[in-house]
């Protein structure tokens, strides 16, 4: 692959909650087997990430619970404020400028036009207020389209991209089954056709068959779409399937990275090894 | 027992102290100069209970006086277009009573006309302010129930919410279903709360000749829509905004049709019409059409009158 030829650039990416001293960095990690530092108990929650995503790659990321994954890519969406670190996109400022020191502004219109994000749960990403298709007008409204006419057309054909009944398009996600939300919030995620989508735990809480149908359909979209998209998902079976390049977390750290089945196949990190063994 | 000699009354010139009056006064400014920013004030004790006009009654006070011809200002006040209604003969009483001013009913002769919820059907001049009392200075209120969120919005001209309860209400409704308080953009900033003044109202707003002040005393803002600026109803490419349908009615008393309309329930369950704004309605009874607003929307209803 053409090193150049790059989408997202991440580097030394790092959050700490409370208060660090000189050594906190130095004193937590996988090494230690814990995200505190033991002399001001600063939860140091991921820490010196950095890593290069090209476009229409898709990328995972693994962990167990409280690895810092989802942490990585709430800073990536600006949910939450990075302590350190640098972050760049080809489309913005010619992938010159770091994206988390962006004015508010320009982080809304980095959220609106250039990413899109599916959380775990729909409550996050969709108002429960507002209609399916008002949810998707919200995102089509930002990047500036005041027709009605096309706005409904544009969010009926995302919602049969997404497999959701056009004729619910007026209701509210709150009257549908947990799949058809997270479909709902997948079609409002890839509503400016963004170059760049971030999965949070996408099928964490869906029934086995769901969650075969809403992959498949991440696929699809991957396919036709050429979306890079970066998969935060603690279970092994989402990584193969959906990531072409896979880094595994452990306290904050990234331990391993490579291609998603170079790491499943022989996995390196003692970790790695436990969570592929363990794998069902 | 001591008698303050010194001073005629036991209270100021317009009931409040002039220092208070220079800060209402300097946040006028301040909200002339950034139209349909809402700027926070004091919003002092006033002998009635905050929400029933006092933000209406510290402009009018903080303002009156005499004009910039160094005549004295002639005060009119309109509550739902009526000068007769309680709320209206009360402000009205107060405010001759601590200042001294002349009233007046006549919508010509007046220099600050204060209203709730109607602007006058007759047209205002260049010289004429017209102050209104809101309830709710808050356009996003409806969409966002926290401050700090709703001023970070307005901060950044983040209006996508807004649009998509036009947008919800169309696709539920088949039309914007904003009878009062019309969402308008002012000088291509600002999302406005018009005060609930009806559609019907909301066009002359826009490119006045008069100045708009607007002051909500329970909730301590205030906003200005100064002379000759921008205001326009936010509206979609194909879903536009439209003022009240009074086709096919008229006024019973005085045959006019083109006129914000009251409509009167009768005994037998019949509604009739009667012109809202009560001077407008004097004027066409004793002595013929005082000059109207003019406006695209008016202009429409008036060709569509004569075809």
């Amino acid at each position: 692959m053409n090193t150049n030829d790059w989408l997202l650039r991440v580097e030394r990416l790092t959050k700490i909650y409370g208060e660090p001293n000189d050594h906190s960095l130095r004193q937590t990690g996988p090494d230690f087997n814990t995200n505190q530092c033991p002399d001001t108990g600063a939860i140091v929650a991921c820490a010196d990430v950095s890593f290069t995503l090209h476009p229409g790659e898709v990328l995972g990321i693994v962990g167990e619970s409280g690895s810092g994954k989802s942490t990585v890519v709430k800073q990536l969406y600006f949910d939450l404020e990075a302590t350190g670190g640098t972050t760049y996109l080809r489309q913005y400022q010619g992938g010159e400028e770091n994206m988390l020191t962006a004015s508010s502004q320009q982080k809304r219109y980095l959220r609106n036009h250039l990413m899109g994000m599916v959380y775990q749960n729909p409550r996050d990403g969709l108002n429960f207020r507002f209609s399916s298709g008002g949810n998707i007008a919200e995102k089509l409204l930002m990047a500036g389209t005041f027709h009605v006419g096309r706005i409904r057309d544009r969010a009926s054909d995302l919602l049969h991209a997404t497999e959701v009944p056009t004729v619910r398009m007026d209701e509210q996600p709150a009257t549908f089954s947990g799949g058809m939300q997270q479909r709902v919030q997948i079609a409002k995620a890839i509503a400016n056709n963004p170059p760049l989508l971030f999965l949070d735990e996408v099928t964490t809480g869906l029934d086995v068959s769901v969650q075969a149908k809403v992959l498949d359909m991440i696929r699809q979209l991957q396919r036709e779409l050429n979306i890079a998209m970066i998969v935060v998902s603690h279970d092994l079976s989402v990584i193969r399937m959906l990531t072409d390049r896979t880094l595994v977390m452990k306290n904050g750290h990234i331990v391993e990275q490579g291609l998603t089945d170079q790491i499943l196949q022989d996995p390196q990190h003692p970790y790695t090894q436990l969570l592929v063994s363990s794998l069902l | 027992m001591i008698e303050n000699k010194k001073f005629s009354r036991s209270f100021n010139y317009a009931f409040i102290d002039e220092s208070t009056k220079k800060e209402i006064r300097r946040k006028l400014l301040k909200a002339i100069c950034i139209p349909g920013y809402q700027v926070p004030y004091s919003s002092p004790e006033m002998p009635i209970a905050r929400g029933w006009g006092t933000g209406g009654l510290h402009i009018t006070l903080a303002i009156i006086g005499k004009n910039a011809e160094g005549r004295p200002d002639v005060f009119k006040i309109i509550d739902q277009g009526s000068d007769a209604s309680v709320n209206a003969c009360n402000l009205r009483d107060f405010v001759r009573r601590t200042t001294d001013c002349e009233t007046t009913f006549e919508t010509h002769e007046a220099t600050i006309i204060q209203t709730r919820h109607r602007i006058t059907e007759e047209v205002l001049k260049a010289h004429q302010i017209m102050v209104f009392q809101v309830p709710q200075p808050e356009p996003l209120r409806s969409v966002e129930r926290y401050e700090r969120k709703t001023r970070q919005m307005h901060a950044e001209a983040d209006y996508a919410k807004m649009w998509v309860s036009l947008y919800e209400s169309y696709v539920r409704f088949g039309a914007i279903m904003r009878g009062a308080s019309y969402p308008v953009r002012v000088n291509n900033r600002y999302v406005m709360a018009p005060s609930p003044i009806p559609r019907w109202d909301i066009p002359n707003l826009n490119n006045a000749r008069c100045l708009y002040l607007f002051g909500a005393g329970r909730e301590k803002r205030l906003y200005a829509v100064p002379p000759h600026t921008k205001v326009e109803p936010l509206e979609f490419e194909d879903v536009k905004f439209a003022i009240e349908d009074f086709s096919g009615r008229r006024c019973t008393l005085t045959s006019e049709k083109i006129a914000f309309l009251d409509e009167l329930y009768q005994t037998d369950g019949s509604a009739s019409h009667v012109v809202n704004d009560s001077d407008f309605l004097d004027k066409l009874q004793q002595q013929g059409r005082p000059p109207q607003w003019e406006n695209p929307y008016l202009a429409q209803k008036q060709q569509s009158l004569t075809n």
